[in-house]
């Protein structure tokens, strides 16, 4: 049974709750209803959020009102100019969920990333190894071996949350965290994997590095990933990966 | 010709209203952290209020003018001063060539803006002039600013033209500069505390927390940590805030004003640099109109919270902003016009 929950997030964003778990037809959904966002931009939005399972809108109260005082003038709904802004967002929503097609299939990007593993790039790979059991080569085979989900963006500009990793290469933080993790660092936490966008301190086990930019403050969109793609990791070496650093980009 | 950086100050940074339409790619909003004083100094110096603005923090920069610039100064009170005279607040200043501001440490409020008409000539980022400390991009080279820094100026428009002829015939003079013989309402600008009160919105999760967490949170005083920045403040309060069942939080987008409540009790309130999501619970959110009282408490605040709703909430917002128009307008009233907004 769909799970739909429309709540405030302060004065001027609203929270809609499409499911109550991280799974994909929760994602699914979530990415249907961003889509339809960017296709019908209510009036007043200013940016839409996609999460696990739910998608927030910010919104600027005054231009919500004035909206619904304009409407309100062409007597299409001239009761909204009664309601508060957040009021007018919540019966908005309710039409763009109304409206919004819940049968279509939502068709992921797919994007590869070569990982140069282990080395000085990966200085915790036979630690993940050891602690499940498997050889380096085990863990790279496994990590390269299907498709994650990119559930949504967010911690550092293009950091992927991503979805899917095999529970046997799965290996606890670190107990101390690095004070800075190179950027393009491929790590697993818990049985999470994720790439370092930018360099920042943090607590993952690395396994090894991207020479793929994550973060691109000069393009748009800027940033490699977006929320609803498929990635895959593919291994390179290092020569590959210091030949793929010098093309220019 | 520029205005050039003799001191920096302790964190000094190039902001605007903030970037938006990038969040969902994991991009703070970021901007100014008191975005009232930021939008009056714009509107004072006869700017956009989306203008970028110098965003100055507890101890201010000292600024040689290699060109005249017709300047504001909102916010915090540093006892900035031109040469030797002092420079009024909340009012448009012109200062002449080769002269130089300096700002002491903040005495009242901890956070000052700084607007020049026309504004500063540096490139936006992703639609915006705001700093992102973090991943260097942004504002001046993505850095605050550093001695030496040369900050070039736009060139002005009429408004900002007339607003000048109009210093320079009825503005008072000292040796260096012709200040407005008027400044904004004092009824106007908020009153900086160190025991504010704030106003807040139930938060997603307020109704988890347990009855005796929700009486704390709004009726004892919170202490601001030293761990206050421009991502969040930290709080202390008495006996650490719980939930009512300890339940696996899913991430999910915060906002400005955001409260939300780690593990060890302690709340955090998340400001202009949060990122843009969080897997806290959020016991309430800090209405948009109080956020300045926030931004301008210094460390070591004793805050506490009131519960409005949201009709008051989004009330004190559309008439704040709808002030701003007010006053943008009794700006363009005096430049052409005469008289006194």
């Amino acid at each position: 049974m769909a799970h739909f929950a429309i709540t405030p997030l302060g004065d001027a964003a609203v929270t809609v709750e499409l499911g109550t778990g991280i799974d994909p037809e929760t994602h699914r959904l979530v990415m249907l209803f961003a889509a339809y966002l960017e296709d019908h931009p209510l009036p007043g939005m200013i940016e839409y959020v996609p999460a696990y399972a739910s998608v927030t809108i910010h919104y600027d109260p005054l231009q919500v009102y004035g909206s619904a005082l304009a409407q309100g003038e062409n007597g299409a709904e001239p009761e909204l100019a009664d309601l508060s802004p957040y009021e007018i967002m919540e019966l908005r929503v309710r039409q763009a969920l109304g409206q919004m097609r819940m049968e279509q299939e939502f068709t992921p990007k797919r994007v590869e990333i070569p990982v140069c593993y282990g080395g000085e790039f990966g200085p915790d790979l036979e630690e993940v190894a050891a602690h499940n059991g498997l050889t380096a080569e085990e863990v790279i085979r496994i990590h390269c071996s299907r498709d994650y989900q990119v559930y949504m963006l967010g911690f550092a500009p293009g950091f992927p949350y991503l979805g899917g990793m095999d529970k046997r290469i799965a290996a606890p933080r670190k107990k101390t965290p690095r004070l800075a993790i190179p950027k393009g660092s491929v790590g697993i936490a818990g049985e999470q994997t994720g790439i370092y966008p930018i360099e920042t301190p943090g607590g993952w086990q690395l396994i090894g590095r991207t020479p793929v930019p994550l973060f691109l403050p000069d393009r748009d969109p800027p940033t490699l990933l977006e929320a609803g793609n498929l990635v895959r990791f593919y291994p390179i070496s290092r020569e590959e990966y210091d030949r793929w650093s010098r093309t220019p980009k | 010709m520029s205005i050039v950086v003799i001191k920096p100050g302790l964190l000094t940074t190039v902001q605007d209203l903030g970037r938006f339409g990038y969040q969902k790619y994991g991009i703070i909003a970021g901007g100014a952290m008191d975005p009232f004083a930021h939008r009056v100094a714009n509107l004072l110096v006869g700017n956009e209020e989306t203008e970028a603005t110098l965003e100055i923090t507890v101890v201010g920069p000292t600024l040689y003018f290699e060109e005249a610039a017709l300047i504001a100064v909102c916010g915090a009170e540093f006892a900035p001063a031109i040469d030797d005279d002092v420079l009024p607040l909340w009012r448009p200043v012109w200062v002449k060539a080769g002269q130089t501001v300096r700002f002491g440490a903040a005495k009242s409020g901890v956070r000052g803006y700084l607007a020049v008409a026309g504004g500063f000539k540096i490139p936006k980022v992703l639609g915006s002039y705001s700093t992102y400390l973090r991943a260097q991009v942004g504002g001046f080279e993505g850095r605050a600013l550093r001695e030496s820094d040369a900050l070039a100026l736009n060139g002005i428009n009429h408004l900002h033209e007339r607003l000048i002829r109009r210093l320079q015939a009825i503005g008072q003079k000292g040796e260096t500069h012709a200040a407005a013989p008027w400044q904004v309402s004092s009824a106007f600008i908020p009153m900086y505390s160190s025991s504010p009160v704030l106003r807040v919105l139930p938060g997603r999760q307020f109704e988890k927390f347990t009855e005796e967490s929700r009486e704390a949170f709004l009726s004892e005083p919170f202490i601001v940590q030293p761990q206050a920045d421009r991502m969040g403040y930290r709080l202390q309060g008495g006996k650490p805030l719980q939930l009512a069942e300890r339940a696996e939080m899913i991430s999910e987008p915060v906002a400005f004003g955001t409260i939300q409540v780690p593990a060890d009790g302690h709340p955090i309130v998340l400001m202009a640099d949060r990122q843009t999501t969080g897997g806290y619970p959020k016991i309430a959110e800090v209405i948009s109109a109080d956020l300045p009282l926030l931004a301008q408490a210094p460390i070591g605040s004793e805050i506490r919270f009131k519960l409005v709703d949201m009709r008051e909430a989004q009330r004190k917002r559309m008439m704040l902003d709808l002030n701003m128009r007010v006053l943008a307008q009794a700006i363009r009233l005096f430049a052409y016009q005469g008289g006194t907004p």
